[in-house]
C-alpha cells in the first residue's frame, strides 16, 4: 500500500514570502517555479489541467481528495481529444491534500501521478492545501517554487511574459462542416468552446492569437479564453480595436476574450489580489434578477468603472462586485469573464452560446 | 418578501419513526426561526412534545395535537393564519397537507401554501405524474407501469422482466417498496403494499447501479442552485438511509457529477418547486446513463444531511423563499458577506453513516434492501475518506472502534455475507479484506464502486503495518501520523502496537495519547466555511484532523466558556429529547456570560445548527476527542447530564484525565451507574428494591429463583441473539433462555431480579442542587411494569396513585439526593404496589421525560438543572402538580411496520423509536389525542379481541361493553369468547391463524373488517411464531390499529367511546394555564 510508504520523495514547496511547506511526491520529479494559485472546484481536476489558462502556474487543490477517478483516456471525438480540454496538461504542478493512488472509473486509462509523469509535470501530496489557501487569499497570489532536496532554483514570474503566443495554435484549424462559419481567436482556447459551436450547426476556424481579422470570411468572431495578463496581447488587442470600430458582424469574448475586448474599447483591467477559480462564482446578468452559477478561471478582471459610453456590464459577480462580463449597447458584441462553456463546472450559461448564434442569425437576416 | 402574512401555521411531523426523525425538528425550527425574524407570527402543530422546535423560543403559538385534517382545520378555524407551510415536517406534513387541499379547507378558510404549489407536490408524489412530468422534458425514469391491483401487478412485471421493484405513492423511508425477485413474492408484496395505497407502481430494477443525490433550491424569481450532492458507498437496491453517504461526491467526474447537476435543475424548473427539493438519480457504472429515481418536493432526511455537510441553512433559506424572497437578495449565513446564491465549496470530506438497532427486535430480518430499518444516523468529517469513516463507524455507539479493530467479527461465509447484505455490511467488509478477499472479488458482490474498497484496504493496511511494531519505541513518528491521518484512535494503536488486553486498554491509550503528545501528533481545529477559505469567514462550525498543520481559529486560555457534550446518535432509548435538554442547557449557560462549546455529531439535530451555540464541534464524543477539545479551549468545566448515556459515561474518566465536570460528581454518577454500589447504598438508606442477585453459575441461578419465585427478570451479559434481557415465568422458560445466553461465568455474569406483578411504574424527574430537591415532577404509566418505561404510555401529573405513595416517593428521592449529594438533573423510576415503593432504577442526568414534564408543569428543568450546573444557587420551586388543571399524556411512537418480521410485543427491553406529548382537560382527551398523534384510528366498524390471560380478560370487561354500547362490533377468539359469553357480552367467534375455518382472524384484518386489534400475549415471554404473533404481525403489516396491552387498550377504548370526535378541545400550549 502506497499510503505508508517511507520511500515516497519529500518535495518542498517554498513561496516568495519564505514559507516552505513540505510534502510528498507522486508525478514527475524535477524542480519547476510559477505562479501559485488556488482552485476550490470539488470535481475536474483533468479539465483543470489541461486548461491551457493555468499555464505557468503551480495549482493548489482545496478539495482535499484527488485523483479519485483516474486520468481519462484519449479518445477522439470531432478531432478533440474527449476527455480533456486541450492536447496536454498545462500546469506547472499539482499540490493536493491526499492524493488517491488506486483510482476507479470506467474512462480512466491511467492513474493520475502517472499521468503527471508522462507530462513531466510535478505532484505533492500531504499538504495543509486549506492552510496554503488562507495564506494566497491573505497575501494575494504569490510566486512558488518546488524543489526536490537540495536542488534550487530561481522564482519565474509568468505574467512577465506572453503566455498567450505560448499556448495558441501555431496554424489555421478547420472543425465540423456546419451553417455559421465563426472564427475562432486561439488565446488558449478550451476544447468545450470549440464543442459547444459545433453543437450549433457552425464550422469552426481557429486560428492563432495574432491572426489577421481583416477581410477575412466569417460570421462571427469568437476570442476565447487564454493564460496571463491581457495587456500582453497587444496584437490581439489591436486587431480587435480594428475589427470592432468598422465591422458589425457578432463578436463573442469569454475570460481573456472578455479582457481583451475591453481594452480593445479602451476600458482597463487589472489583476486581482487572488483571482477567482472555482465551480461556484454566482454571477447576477446586470438589471435583471437573474442569477447564475458560473465556472471562473481568471487572475484579473476589467475595470466597470472604465468601461466606455457605448458598453455596459453584462454581469456582475454577485459576492465581490467585479465584472463578468459586457455587452455593447448598440452592436452584436458581448462577452464574459466566466466559462459559459463550463467543462469543469456547471453548465447554466450554455444558452450564452445560442445567444451568440442567434445574434449571427439576426445579422445575416435570418 | 411578500408582506401580506403575517401569520403563518407550520406542520411538523409528530413521533419520530424510522423514516422520519429528528431532521424534522432541525429543519422546522430552522423555518420557524426565519419567519420569526420577519416579524411573523408562527403557529406550530406538532404532538412531538420533545422537540426543539415545540419551545416557546422558536414558536409563537404551539398546538400538541395530531397532524390529521380534522385537527388541523380546526386550529386553522381559530388562528385564521395567512398561510401555511407543508414542507417542513416530513412526509407526514405533505400527507395531510395535500388532504386538507382536497378538502378545499384551505380555500374555505382563505390560507395560501406557501413555496411549493400543491399541485408540484402532488406531480413528486403519484408516481404515474411524476414520471409522465418528467418525460415531458425527456428525463428517463426508470420504464414502470402503474397498476391497482395484485393480477395487473404480475403482468407488468412479466413484461419487464424480472427482478422487479415495486414501489407505492405517498411513502416515507421507502415502506412500501421492495424488490421481488419472482413472481411469489411479487404477489405478496404487492398485496402488503395496496393496504396502504391503491396504487403500486412496477419497475425495472437498476441494482448495482450508483446511488447519487443533489438538493436543489430554487427561487420563485427561476433562479436554481444544487447546494449538494451525494454519494451512496452502497449501490442503488439499499435505501439511502440504509446506505453510508459521502458528500460531495467521489467517483463521478466533471461530466457526470455537471450532467445530474444540469438535469436537477431542468427538473426542479419544470415541476415549479418554490423552495427545496431532494433528487435521487442512478447512474450507470460503465456510462453515463441515467434514471431519475425520486424528487421529494420538500426538506428532508437528506437535505438535513447536505446542510450540515455543507454549512448551507437549506430549510432556513427555503422558509425565505416561500416568502417571495430571492436567493441573490439573501445572505450566506455563515460567511455573512457572501451571496446565498452560490453552491458551497467542500474542502473536507462527509461521511453519513446509519444506526440500527435490529438487535432490539426478534424476529427482525437483519438484511438491509429498499426499505428503512434504521433509527438514527451519524454524520463525520475529515480530510480523508478513512478518517471520516473510521470516526463515523465510533461515532455510531455500537461499541466499535473504528473499520478495523474490534473483536469477534467474523463472518462465513464470507461470499454469502457480502452478497446478502445486513446492518453489519461495512464490518463484512473490514473482515474480507483482512482475510485476503481482493478488491475486485469484494466488488463483484457488493457492487460497491472500487474506489471505496481501495480506500478501506489502506486501513487494513495500515492496521498490519502497526501490528507488526512490538512497542512504542519501535513506532515511527511517521507511521504514527499516518495512522492517525487514516483516522486510528489511540484505542486502536494501543490495540495494535501494545497488544493491550482489555483489562489494560483504558491505561494504554492514555499512554499513547501521551506519547504522541510529545511527538506533537495532535490534531487541529479546522472551519466549515462553505467556500473553501476562499473568502475569510467568522464561522463556528468546527472539526478536528490529522491532515493539517495548522488551527483555523485561536483559542483564549480564560476559562469563560463550558463544553456541553450532546446526545450522538438517536438510537432507540436516546433521541431528541436528549437534544432538547442540550439545546436548553446550551440557552442557559450563553444567557449567564459564559462561551458555549457544542460537541455532537448527529446530523438531525438542532444542536448542531450553526447558530445554537458559540462553537460546534462535529466530532466524536470519545474520551481522546472530548480531551483533545477540551485541552485546546480550556473551558470552566463539562457538562455530561445533558446529553444522555454516552456523556454520562465519559464522566468518570474525564474526571480521572484532568477535565471538570460540571454539577454531581463522578463518583456520585458511578455510585448510581454502578449496580452494587447502587443497592448497597439504598440498603444502607433503608430504601426498598426487589431483590435480585448478579450470579455467575446455573445452579446458583436456580437457587435463587427457588427463593424468590416466578416470575423474575433476567438480564445475561453475553447473549447469541436478541433476548438481552427477558422476564421469565417458568422453568421451562428459564431452561430456554439460558440456553440462548451463550455463557454464564465470572466473566458474563447473569443478572437475576424479583419481578413483580400488577405494581405500577412511576416515575420522578427532579433537579439538586448541593444534595437537596429543588424541583420535581412525578409521573404515572398507564401500563403496569414490565413495559420498558420508553414503551410505556406515561400521565402527568399522575391520576391514580395514592397521596402516600406520593410522600413516599418524593421522600426516597430526597434521600438519594442528599447522599449523592447530586447537583444537576436526575431521574428515578418506582415500582408502587399498595402504597409499598421499590426503587428500580436511578439515572444521574437529565431523562427522556424531561421535556414532556418541563412542558406540561410549564417549569423548565432544564434551566434550572443548568442553573445548578453553573454553581448557583436556586431556590426550591412551590409548583405543586395540583396546580395543574389539566392532564399530560406521552404515548410511544412504534415503527413495526418498518421492521419486517419482527413481533410488535411490548417487554423490558425499549423497541419504541419516538413519542408525543399531548394535553387534555382531563385524562381520557389526554390519551385519546396522543393515540391519535401516534396512528391510531378512532374505529368505526368493528373490534379484533383476544385478550390473552384472566387478567386482562377482566380488565377489558368494562372496555368491551362500552364498545358494544357504541354499536361497534366484536369478533373474539375462542377463549376470549367464551369468557365473554360467561359475562354476557356477545361476540363473534373468530378462528385462529392456523384454523382454516372463517371468519378467520387473518381474513378480519386483511379485508379490513376490523379496524382495530386488541391482542394480549398470554405470558411474559416472547414468543415463538404461534398464532398470536400471527394476528400481531398481521394487523402491523396491513395496517391496522394494534394494542397489546390491557390497561391501555382498556384506556384507549373508554376514551373514544367516551369523547365524540368532535367534543375534542383543541386548544393551544399557551391556553392550558
Amino acid at each position: 500500500m502506497k499510503i505508508a510508504d517511507q520511500s515516497v520523495a519529500e518535495v518542498t514547496l517554498i513561496l516568495e514570502d519564505g514559507t516552505r511547506v513540505t510534502g510528498k511526491s507522486f508525478g514527475y520529479e524535477s524542480p519547476v517555479s510559477g505562479e501559485v494559485v488556488f482552485n476550490t472546484a470539488m470535481t475536474g481536476y483533468p479539465e483543470s489541467l489541461t486548461d491551457p489558462s493555468y499555464k505557468g502556474q503551480i495549482l493548489v487543490l482545496t478539495y482535499p481528495l484527488v485523483g479519485n477517478y483516474g486520468a481519462p483516456k484519449e479518445e477522439m471525438e470531432n478531432e478533440l481529444l474527449r476527455f480533456q480540454e486541450s492536447n496536454k496538461i498545462h500546469i506547472t504542478a499539482l499540490v493536493v491534500s491526499d492524493y488517491s493512488f488506486h483510482y476507479s472509473h470506467w474512462n480512466a486509462k491511467d492513474s493520475l501521478g502517472q499521468w503527471l509523469k508522462e507530462n513531466k509535470i510535478p505532484g505533492i501530496y500531504g499538504v495543509d492545501t486549506r492552510a496554503l489557501t488562507k495564506k494566497l487569499r491573505e497575501k494575494g497570489t504569490m510566486l512558488g517554487k518546488i524543489i526536490f532536496g537540495q536542488d534550487d532554483i530561481p522564482f519565474y514570474d509568468p505574467s512577465k511574459e506572453n503566455l498567450v503566443a505560448q499556448v495558441s495554435t501555431r496554424e489555421v484549424q478547420t472543425y465540423g462542416n456546419g451553417k455559421y462559419r465563426i472564427l475562432l481567436v486561439d488565446c488558449g482556447v478550451k476544447y468545450n468552446i470549440i464543442r459547444y459551436l459545433l453543437q450549433r450547426d457552425t464550422t469552426v476556424i481557429r486560428v492563432p492569437w495574432d491572426y489577421s481579422l481583416k477581410d477575412t470570411d466569417y460570421d462571427g468572431l469568437f476570442i476565447s479564453n487564454g493564460p496571463g495578463d491581457p495587456k500582453l496581447c497587444n496584437l490581439t488587442i489591436e486587431n480587435l480595436k480594428n475589427q470592432m470600430s468598422d465591422d458589425d458582424r457578432p463578436v463573442f469574448g469569454i475570460c481573456l476574450g472578455n479582457q481583451l475586448m475591453a481594452l480593445a474599447s479602451g476600458a482597463d483591467t487589472y489583476k486581482l489580489k487572488y483571482g477567482h477559480r472555482s465551480h461556484n462564482q454566482p454571477v447576477l446578468q446586470a438589471d435583471t434578477n437573474k442569477a447564475y452559477i458560473t465556472s471562473q478561471n481568471h487572475g484579473y478582471a476589467v475595470d466597470n468603472k472604465t468601461l466606455s459610453a457605448e458598453w455596459k456590464p453584462l454581469f456582475i459577480n454577485i459576492n465581490d462586485g467585479t465584472n463578468e462580463g459586457m455587452i455593447h449597447t448598440s452592436r452584436p458584441f458581448f462577452s464574459t469573464q466566466f466559462h459559459p462553456e463550463a467543462s469543469g463546472g456547471p453548465t447554466d450559461t450554455a444558452f450564452l452560446f445560442d445567444e451568440f448564434i442567434g445574434k449571427i442569425k439576426i445579422h445575416k437576416g435570418e | 418578501m411578500d408582506k401580506s402574512i403575517k401569520k403563518v401555521v407550520l406542520l411538523g411531523s409528530g413521533a419520530l419513526k424510522i423514516g422520519e426523525a429528528g431532521e424534522f425538528d432541525y429543519s422546522g425550527s430552522q423555518a420557524l426561526k426565519a419567519l420569526r425574524e420577519e416579524g411573523i407570527r408562527t403557529i406550530l402543530i406538532n404532538p412531538n412534545i420533545a422537540t426543539v422546535q415545540t419551545s416557546e423560543e422558536i414558536a409563537d403559538r404551539i398546538y400538541f395535537v395530531p397532524i390529521m385534517p380534522w385537527f388541523v382545520e380546526q386550529v386553522i378555524a381559530r388562528e385564521k393564519p395567512d398561510g401555511i407551510l407543508l414542507s417542513f415536517g416530513g412526509q407526514t406534513a405533505l400527507n395531510c397537507g395535500i388532504e386538507i387541499h382536497r378538502d378545499g379547507i384551505l380555500e374555505k378558510y382563505h390560507v395560501r401554501v406557501l413555496g411549493t404549489p400543491v399541485q408540484a407536490i402532488m406531480d413528486t408524489e403519484d408516481r404515474e405524474l411524476f414520471i409522465e412530468k418528467l418525460n415531458e422534458i425527456e428525463i428517463k425514469t426508470p420504464r414502470s407501469v402503474a397498476v391497482t391491483n395484485v393480477s395487473d401487478a404480475l403482468k407488468a412485471a412479466a413484461t419487464l422482466g424480472y427482478p422487479v421493484i415495486i414501489r407505492s405513492a405517498y411513502t416515507l423511508g421507502g415502506q412500501g417498496s421492495a424488490f421481488c425477485s419472482e413472481q411469489e413474492e411479487l404477489e405478496i408484496q404487492a398485496s402488503k403494499a395496496f393496504s396502504y395505497t391503491d396504487q403500486i407502481l412496477v419497475e425495472e430494477s437498476l441494482k448495482g447501479w450508483k446511488e447519487v443525490e443533489y438538493e436543489v433550491v430554487r427561487d420563485a424569481f427561476d433562479n436554481c442552485i444544487t447546494v449538494c450532492n451525494m454519494e451512496n458507498f452502497d449501490p442503488l437496491g439499499i435505501h439511502t438511509g440504509e446506505s453510508i453517504v459521502v458528500a460531495p461526491s467521489q467517483t463521478l467526474t466533471n461530466s457526470e457529477y455537471h450532467k445530474l447537476r444540469e438535469l436537477s435543475i431542468r427538473v426542479i424548473r419544470h415541476i415549479g418547486i418554490v423552495g427545496e427539493c431532494n433528487i435521487q438519480y442512478a447512474l450507470d457504472p460503465e456510462s453515463e446513463d441515467y434514471r431519475v429515481i425520486e424528487v421529494n418536493a420538500r426538506l428532508s432526511r437528506s437535505s438535513a444531511l447536505a446542510s450540515k455537510a455543507t454549512g448551507y441553512p437549506l430549510a432556513f433559506i427555503a422558509a425565505k423563499l416561500a416568502l417571495g424572497y430571492g436567493l441573490p437578495e439573501l445572505k450566506n449565513a455563515v460567511t455573512k458577506t457572501t451571496s446565498a446564491f452560490f453552491e458551497p465549496a467542500l474542502d473536507y470530506i462527509v461521511c453519513k453513516i446509519p444506526r440500527w438497532d435490529l438487535n432490539k427486535f426478534e424476529g427482525v430480518s437483519h438484511l438491509i434492501g429498499s426499505s428503512m430499518k434504521s433509527v438514527g444516523e451519524v454524520m463525520s468529517i475529515g480530510r480523508t475518506f478513512e478518517e471520516a469513516i473510521q470516526k463515523g463507524l465510533r461515532m455510531i455507539g455500537q461499541g466499535m472502534h473504528g473499520f478495523v479493530g474490534n473483536r469477534g467479527l467474523t463472518f462465513e461465509p464470507v461470499e454469502k455475507e457480502l452478497a446478502e447484505p445486513t446492518d453489519m455490511r461495512i464490518f463484512v467488509i473490514a473482515d474480507a479484506l483482512e482475510k485476503g478477499f481482493p478488491v475486485d472479488e469484494i466488488h463483484n458482490l457488493t457492487r460497491i464502486d472500487k474506489w471505496f474498497l481501495y480506500k478501506l484496504r489502506n486501513i487494513v493496511a495500515l492496521k498490519n503495518t502497526l501490528s507488526s511494531f512490538g512497542s512504542l519505541s519501535g513506532l515511527s513518528d511517521q507511521t504514527l501520523l499516518e495512522a492517525k491521518i487514516l483516522g486510528f484512535s489511540d484505542f486502536q494503536i494501543a490495540r495494535f502496537v501494545l497488544k493491550s488486553p482489555v483489562n489494560r486498554i483504558a491505561d494504554d491509550l492514555i499512554r499513547i495519547r501521551n506519547h504522541r503528545k510529545k511527538k506533537g501528533i495532535v490534531p487541529f481545529v479546522k472551519q466549515i466555511d462553505t467556500l473553501a477559505a476562499e473568502y475569510p469567514a467568522q464561522t463556528n462550525y468546527l472539526y478536528l484532523t490529522y491532515s493539517a498543520t495548522e488551527h483555523d481559529i485561536s483559542f483564549n486560555k480564560k476559562r469563560n466558556s463550558v463544553i456541553i457534550l450532546g446526545s450522538g446518535a438517536y438510537r432507540i432509548g436516546s433521541s431528541v429529547e436528549f437534544d432538547w435538554c442540550s439545546v436548553n442547557a446550551l440557552q442557559t449557560v450563553k444567557n449567564k456570560g459564559f462561551q458555549t462549546i457544542m460537541i455532537n455529531y448527529n446530523p438531525e439535530t438542532v444542536s448542531t445548527d450553526y447558530d445554537i451555540s458559540d462553537r460546534l464541534y462535529f466530532d466524536e464524543l470519545s474520551l481522546e476527542r472530548v480531551l483533545d477539545i477540551y485541552e485546546l479551549e480550556n473551558p470552566e468545566g463539562v457538562i455530561v447530564s445533558m446529553g444522555g448515556q454516552i456523556p454520562n459515561n465519559l464522566a468518570v474518566r474525564l474526571r480521572e484525565n484532568g477535565a471538570d465536570i460540571m454539577g454531581t460528581s463522578p463518583d456520585s454518577i458511578d455510585h448510581a451507574e454502578n449496580r452494587h454500589k447502587f443497592s448497597s447504598m439504598l440498603d444502607r438508606l433503608g430504601i426498598d428494591q426487589p431483590r435480585w442477585r448478579e450470579l455467575t453459575n446455573i445452579e446458583d441461578i436456580h437457587e435463587f429463583v427457588d427463593d424468590i419465585g416466578f416470575p423474575v427478570l433476567i438480564r445475561p451479559s453475553y447473549v447469541l441473539s436478541g433476548a438481552a434481557m427477558n422476564v421469565v415465568s417458568n422453568r421451562e422458560e428459564l431452561g430456554h433462555f439460558l440456553k440462548l445466553a451463550a455463557e454464564v461465568s465470572k466473566q458474563y455474569p447473569v443478572v437475576v431480579s424479583e419481578f413483580i406483578q400488577e405494581a405500577k411504574e412511576i416515575e420522578i424527574d427532579a433537579v439538586a442542587g448541593k444534595g437537596e430537591m429543588v424541583a420535581y415532577a412525578i409521573s404515572e404509566h398507564v401500563e403496569f411494569a414490565g413495559v420498558h418505561s420508553g414503551d410505556a404510555t406515561m400521565v402527568f401529573p399522575p391520576q391514580k396513585i395514592y397521596f402516600e405513595t406520593i410522600r413516599r416517593i418524593k421522600r426516597i428521592a430526597r434521600q438519594i439526593a442528599a447522599e449523592l449529594n447530586i447537583s444537576g438533573p436526575f431521574n428515578i423510576q418506582f415500582l408502587a404496589k399498595d402504597n409499598n415503593v421499590k426503587v428500580i432504577e436511578c439515572n444521574l442526568r437529565a431523562s427522556r421525560s424531561m421535556p414532556f414534564v418541563s412542558k406540561v408543569l410549564k417549569v423548565n428543568l432544564i434551566h434550572l438543572a443548568t442553573r445548578i450546573l453553573l454553581g448557583e444557587n436556586v431556590e426550591p420551586l412551590n409548583k405543586s402538580i395540583f396546580d395543574l388543571d389539566y392532564v399530560g399524556v406521552k404515548a410511544p411512537q412504534f415503527s413495526f411496520s418498518r421492521l419486517q418480521q419482527t413481533d410488535p410485543i411490548l417487554g423490558v427491553d425499549m423497541s419504541s423509536t419516538g413519542e408525543v406529548g399531548c394535553i387534555g382537560d382531563d385524562f381520557y382527551e389526554g390519551i385519546l389525542k396522543s393515540m391519535l398523534s401516534v396512528g391510531y384510528h378512532i374505529p368505526e366498524k368493528a373490534i379484533l379481541l383476544s385478550t390473552g390471560p384472566v387478567r386482562s380478560k377482566v380488565e377489558l370487561i368494562n372496555s368491551a361493553r362500552a364498545l358494544l354500547d357504541k354499536g361497534y362490533r366484536l369478533y373474539a377468539t375462542r377463549g376470549t369468547k367464551k369468557f365473554y359469553d360467561h359475562h354476557n357480552i356477545p361476540t363473534t367467534l373468530a378462528y385462529w391463524p392456523d384454523e382454516k375455518k372463517r371468519p378467520n382472524t387473518l381474513d378480519l384484518v386483511k379485508n379490513g373488517t376490523v379496524d382495530l386489534v386488541v391482542n394480549i400475549p398470554k405470558n411474559l415471554t416472547k414468543n415463538e411464531l404461534d398464532n398470536d404473533y400471527m394476528i400481531r404481525r398481521n394487523a402491523v403489516d396491513f395496517n391496522i390499529p394494534l394494542i397489546t396491552n390491557a390497561r391501555l387498550a382498556s384506556a384507549f377504548i373508554l376514551a373514544f367511546c367516551q369523547i365524540k370526535r368532535n367534543d375534542i378541545q383543541v386548544k393551544a400550549w399557551d391556553e392550558y394555564k
